[in-house]
């Protein structure tokens, strides 16, 4: 029940991740998008993997990955937003009325 | 059908729509973004398939995959950073 739960929660982070990387409108939006979805998407997924396993090797791996997963995210968002901004890209904004 | 299956298959089918934006996105940002959120869903996507085939070897694969793709989004993204040249 509860492992269900949290595995239905990923799912809809990923979803919602999807839809909003293919409708945002520029790099920075889509990169809020797709950061929620790796952070929150993978680590609820792999959660409620783990409560459904109980304790043995396949969720001690598991929590391996969500170790990594949560060091490296952020990390690699970090350095395209970086690179983004270094190269003086403008965030989008909306067009006025002519 | 499996409920685990149904699992793998909402990963695949969303992996698939964000191949959308890797296609037709305008600049290389876009394609970095979409290619490092279609590797964590394939890293997804075999965790899941480790716990459906009882195999304990799948997660380490995922785990050397998760590394590779970290490795190359940062690389690829310092690369545009300094426009190609070797100094800075």
């Amino acid at each position: 029940m509860i492992a269900n739960f949290f595995i239905f929660f990923g799912l809809i982070f990923f979803f919602f991740g999807t839809v909003g990387i293919i409708r945002f409108p520029d790099i920075y939006t889509r990169l809020q998008a797709s950061s929620k979805c790796d952070g929150a998407g993978t680590v609820a997924l792999f959660a409620g993997l783990i409560i459904r396993e109980g304790f043995n090797t396949f969720s001690l791996r598991i929590l391996i990955i969500i170790f990594f997963l949560l060091l490296t995210n952020p990390v690699s968002t970090h350095a395209i937003a970086r690179s983004v901004a270094i190269r003086k890209i403008k965030p989008w904004r909306k067009e006025e009325k002519e | 059908m499996n409920s685990i299956t149904v699992v793998i298959s909402i990963l695949a089918v969303t992996a698939l729509l964000t191949l959308y934006r890797v296609i037709i996105g305008p600049t290389a940002w876009d394609r970095i973004i979409a290619v490092n959120l279609i590797s964590s869903k394939v890293v997804c996507i075999m965790v899941v398939s480790a716990l459906l085939f009882r195999r304990t070897i799948y997660m380490d694969v995922a785990l050397v995959y998760a590394v590779i793709g970290f490795v190359s989004t940062i690389a690829i993204s310092k690369y545009l950073e300094r426009e190609g040249r070797r100094d800075k």
